[in-house]
């Protein structure tokens, strides 16, 4: 008896040491093709870069420094610069402002139309699920560039171009939202007779509105970079300016460092301002 | 007495509950129109009234045009005394002469070009005519001194642009251009003309049967080379579609994406447990790693690849470096938040065997936190792919340079299209990808984090 079970516990170690050895196997080998495909990829990248990667490590440090230098010992037109850019800084943020409140707006009727049980019309629920898919899968350069070359330069493409990419984005967010909404004030006003939009803005917007506004602030901090972004390649905003400013050639470092002091201060408030908001929307459930 | 109370009781109650809907009302109301109030500010900030002044409809035109169409040059050169028939004017979509499509043909001294539907351009030695249906033959003389007009009695109309030195004709068929010393047709066909082979290659023009059919048992066109690897190649080298180079640039973009990703990954990791409460005790180093996470961050995509670019040149290494500083300090943060959320009951009962502090993280933490950790990293791997599209036409790689380039060029639109197909698919692709590896390394699928 005594000996059965030993026996038996001995084949249980057993198969159970091979198992772990196995694991242990597979894992190892994922590893190491992971690494070798990191590795493999880092010398293509490296190859195909203008400069190589090692000869130019040791110069990282020289942009910033030659950048910071100028800016202090050209310290007293500082706050000038920060003035004179402000206004650009300002367009950035009204771009990223309207495009997440018009795409958040989109993305509200998108998500609740794909949504099974909110649905005005099920049937098309899997149209308006592949219209987010595209919307959200088109990156925001590809509109702005093709809108720059018919509307001219400018906030206006660079603007639609975020608000098209963020409808998708936060659609597919708001609707996974409302996935976990409860039906039962919908059916409650339903059968009251009242209308789908009635039933939307009375029964499920007032349960899902915190998490759309956490995602929504969410959004905002990314639209923000990316709108900084697409006026580096066209659009207006800060973005232009400092394509400007460091496309002058030497002697404009100072004005470059205001518009990087300017766009991390930003980008850093809006960081944390929307970071705290987030906490309170999400506990405040 | 009781009753006084009870009564005043509801009086508070009611009270309050005014104030409360009172608010409410003024939050309805209030925020629509601070929301309609900042809309119009912008309306006016962006120059919203100009824009219509300022855009150009005839683009939007050309671009959807040619985005399902391609039009062939028809040129005589009249110093040069030679004809020129190019797809898009390109010389690498000229056809040699006396090969030109059947619709270009020699009638003694004169060329006849056939737009269908009836319009017929002859380049005739002293003039060129247009015979026009429904409005009659327009002739114009090319003289030593500029160029005159000939038109039916009438007059003229809007889609013939007259002046002494240049005429330009515009009809549904096609274009018509005439200077001194020049003369070109546009016409307009349907479809992505050279998409698969060019001009030069002995496969153009053959439909797919015939192409299987040279492929399977047709004489090798090319010596010492089968069919198939001549067609290819072909394909592969297509002067004027470069499909070699379009893959080589979406490769490029994924490439800066996958990079990016996983080497702020790799790098995060480790500082995540710096930066959370319960591993490091020590306020300084967590103060310190946080603080690094929120510069990281801050110094936004943009500048990384400024300052980057500096020091490395343009490249697909100088975006996928900015991608990984800017996300090592995403990746800080979200792992973080993840190692401070663990259950710490496993990490106790692993204590209490005796497990020192790498064992207790290897067996306690991160079966707990791995979940978690890769599937953001697999939700940021797909969004940076739409980043490095951005990127690459900073630093001048991948898929986003390409497009850049058609864009500025401003005719091949039929490109920029091509490009944008191209750029959606990968980007789903990647989407499935990162959608399916959660899937198979997780088991299920967390609900997404916000991620970009």
């Amino acid at each position: 008896m005594t000996l059965a079970t030993t026996a038996g516990s001995a084949a249980i170690k057993a198969d159970y040491t091979a198992m772990v050895q196995r694991k242990r196997l597979y894992s190892g080998v994922l590893l190491i093709v992971f690494v070798a495909l990191l590795a493999a990829g880092f010398n293509i990248a490296d190859r195909r870069n203008a400069g190589g990667f090692w000869d130019g490590l040791h110069k990282i440090l020289d942009f910033p420094i030659e950048l910071v230098g100028e800016a202090i010992e050209k310290a007293p037109a500082l706050p000038g610069n920060l003035m004179r850019y402000f206004p650009a800084l300002l367009e950035t943020i009204n771009i990223a402002a309207v495009s997440t409140l018009i795409g958040a707006c989109v993305a509200v009727v998108l998500s609740l139309l794909s949504t099974r049980g909110f649905a005005r019309w099920p049937r098309l629920i899997p149209v308006f699920r592949r219209m987010m898919d595209i919307m959200r899968a088109l990156p925001e350069i590809v509109i702005a560039l093709v809108l720059i070359f018919i509307l001219g330069g400018g906030p206006v493409p660079a603007m639609i171009a975020i608000a098209f990419h963020t409808a998708g984005a936060l659609g597919k967010l708001f609707s996974e939202v409302n996935e976990n909404a409860d039906l039962k004030p919908v059916e409650g006003l339903a059968s009251v007779g009242a209308s789908w939009l009635q039933r939307m803005w009375l029964g499920v917007l007032p349960q899902v509105v915190p998490n759309y506004l956490s995602y929504a602030l969410l959004r905002f901090e990314i639209n923000v970079r990316a709108s900084a972004i697409l006026g580096f390649v066209g659009a207006g905003g800060i973005g232009a300016e400092l394509r400007v400013a460091i496309g002058w050639g030497t002697g404009r470092y100072d004005a470059a460092a205001a518009i990087f002091l300017l766009l991390f201060l930003t980008i850093v408030a809006i960081d944390q301002v929307s970071s705290h908001y987030r906490n309170r929307l999400v506990k405040a459930r | 007495m009781a009753i006084l109370d009870a009564g005043l009781d509801i009086a508070v109650h009611k009270a309050a509950a005014d104030k409360a809907l009172a608010r409410k009302r003024l939050y309805s109301i209030g925020v629509p129109v601070l929301v309609m109030v900042y809309l119009a500010y912008v309306f006016f900030a962006f120059d919203m009234p100009g824009i219509a002044a300022r855009a150009k409809l005839e683009n939007a035109r050309i671009l959807l045009a040619d985005t399902y169409s391609y039009k062939t040059h028809v040129e005589r050169d009249n110093r040069r005394h030679e004809l020129k028939v190019a797809i898009e004017g390109e010389a690498k979509g000229t056809y040699a002469a006396g090969k030109w499509p059947d619709w270009v043909r020699q009638d003694g001294d004169a060329t006849v070009i056939d737009l269908g539907n009836g319009h017929v351009v002859r380049f005739d030695p002293d003039a060129v005519r247009y015979d026009v249906p429904g409005y009659g033959l327009v002739t114009v003389w090319q003289k030593p001194d500029g160029v005159s007009l000939e038109t039916p009695p009438g007059p003229l109309p809007d889609w013939i642009n007259a002046s002494d030195t240049r005429i330009a004709l515009a009809t549904s068929a096609g274009r018509l251009t005439v200077t001194r010393n020049r003369a070109e047709v546009f016409r307009y066909s349907f479809g992505w003309e050279l998409f698969w082979f060019t001009l030069d290659s002995p496969f153009y023009g053959k439909t797919p049967g015939e192409l299987l059919e040279l492929a399977a048992w047709g004489e090798p066109v090319r010596d010492g080379q089968s069919n198939l690897a001549a067609m290819v190649s072909d394909f592969w080298n297509n002067a004027m579609w470069r499909h070699g180079d379009v893959a080589w640039a979406m490769f490029e973009t994924v490439l800066m994406a996958f990079l990016g990703t996983m080497g702020a990954a790799l790098f995060a990791f480790p500082l995540a447990f710096v930066a959370s409460r319960n591993f490091t005790p020590g306020r300084i180093f967590r103060f310190g790693s946080r603080r690094l996470f929120d510069f990281l961050r801050g110094v936004d995509g943009l500048i990384w690849t400024i300052v980057l670019s500096r020091a490395f040149g343009p490249g697909p290494l100088t975006g996928s470096l900015a991608m990984l500083l800017t996300d090592t300090g995403t990746f800080g943060k979200l792992f973080s938040e993840a190692l401070e959320n663990i259950d710490e009951k496993q990490v106790e009962g692993l204590r209490s065997t005796g497990a020192n502090a790498l064992q207790r993280s290897r067996f306690g933490v991160i079966p707990q936190v791995a979940p978690v950790i890769l599937s953001q990293v697999l939700y940021y791997l797909e969004s940076n792919t739409r980043s490095a599209t951005v990127i690459g036409a900073i630093v001048g790689g991948g898929i986003g340079l390409l497009l850049t380039q058609a864009i500025q060029t401003q005719k091949d639109w039929e490109e920029v299209s091509y490009y944008i197909v191209l750029t959606l698919l990968m980007v789903m692709a990647m989407d499935v990808l990162s959608g399916w590896l959660r899937r198979k390394l997780i088991g299920r699928s967390p609900a997404s984090t916000g991620a970009p």
